[in-house]
């Protein structure tokens, strides 16, 4: 079987690879945003920490 | 047992665990992602009715069942939450839904690109698909409940209470394509007996559900572990814990 060959899913590919795609993206984006959200909460809890420990 | 329960269950120790697992879980999906990706493009056969588009179902079945199983963890946690007052438990439900609901997504978008090729249409207002669309209402709507209140106990349960209740959704998705007539073709995996899929189609079709759960347990440790600190309002252990 040829890279083509591969590409064209049986004539399919535009309906094949799409769905991959999106389900790639939702994949890649929820490991972003999870990441993303865990380094805000870091950073506010260590703004907070820092706070008290300037008022105390 | 119980003691080691409670420990888990402690903020820090959670913290502290669940950053060494992450890794762990987030390689290993990676791993089966991968190798059912080979499996399924690459050394499956095409199916016989289908061709080469039947190659939809490695990615459209696993995260439709990610959307269930992702909910029904969030109404687990969310009851957990509301009978034993557990912080953590409402933690792990607010953090499930935005990936509940993008696997939903991803779930009714693969599930339209096949459905264009094989029935025509992109879209059925039949019993499974409309359910599915319900299920991605339903995260949405547990998600603004909770922006909606500022008060996070009670934004906790407000929408522990919303997600128990629809958690009645599931079952009426999973039975939906045998209760009503509809489009969508039975389950392939659950047949009773055996499955009706040749080995070296179903195989990568197992890793990659098998890969999207470890995926998922990784992200929600993640997003878990930045709900615990935000949920912790004076912990010194934050000091030492966070950067970790």
């Amino acid at each position: 079987m040829s890279f083509a060959e591969f590409l064209a899913m049986g004539g399919y590919g535009q309906f094949v690879w799409p769905a991959y795609a999106v389900t790639l993206i939702v994949l890649i984006g929820n490991v972003f945003l999870a990441r993303a959200s865990h380094r805000r909460a870091v950073e506010e809890a260590l703004r907070r920490a820092a706070r008290q420990e300037a008022g105390s | 047992m119980w003691t080691w329960f409670h420990k888990l269950a402690s903020p820090p120790h959670f913290y502290r665990i669940a950053g060494k697992l992450t890794p762990w879980f987030g390689w290993t999906a990676l791993l089966l992602i991968v190798a059912a990706l080979y499996g399924g493009l690459v050394l499956a056969p095409p199916d016989y009715q289908q061709g080469d588009a039947f190659r939809i179902i490695y990615v459209h079945a696993p995260s439709a069942w990610m959307s269930l199983f992702i909910y029904v963890t969030m109404a687990v946690a969310a009851a957990i939450g509301l009978i034993w007052r557990m912080k953590l438990a409402h933690a792990v439900a607010a953090s499930a839904a935005p990936v509940g609901a993008s696997f939903t997504f991803a779930a009714l978008v693969t599930g339209a690109l096949w459905g264009q090729p094989m029935w025509g249409t992109w879209w059925v207002w039949d019993a499974r698909l409309t359910s599915e669309l319900i299920l991605l209402f339903l995260y949405f709507g547990y998600m603004a409940l909770r922006a909606s209140i500022e008060d996070l106990q009670r934004a906790d349960k407000a929408s522990a209470v919303l997600a128990i209740v629809g958690v009645i959704n599931v079952p009426i998705i999973h039975y939906s394509v045998i209760w009503w007539n509809t489009l969508h073709q039975a389950s392939t995996v659950t047949k009773m007996g055996a499955p009706s899929i040749s080995t070296s189609m179903l195989v990568p079709l197992l890793m990659m559900i098998l890969g999207f759960n470890i995926y998922f347990f990784a992200v929600l440790l993640t997003r878990v572990r930045g709900e615990v600190l935000r949920r912790e309002r004076n912990a010194g252990w934050i000091r030492e814990g966070a950067q970790a």
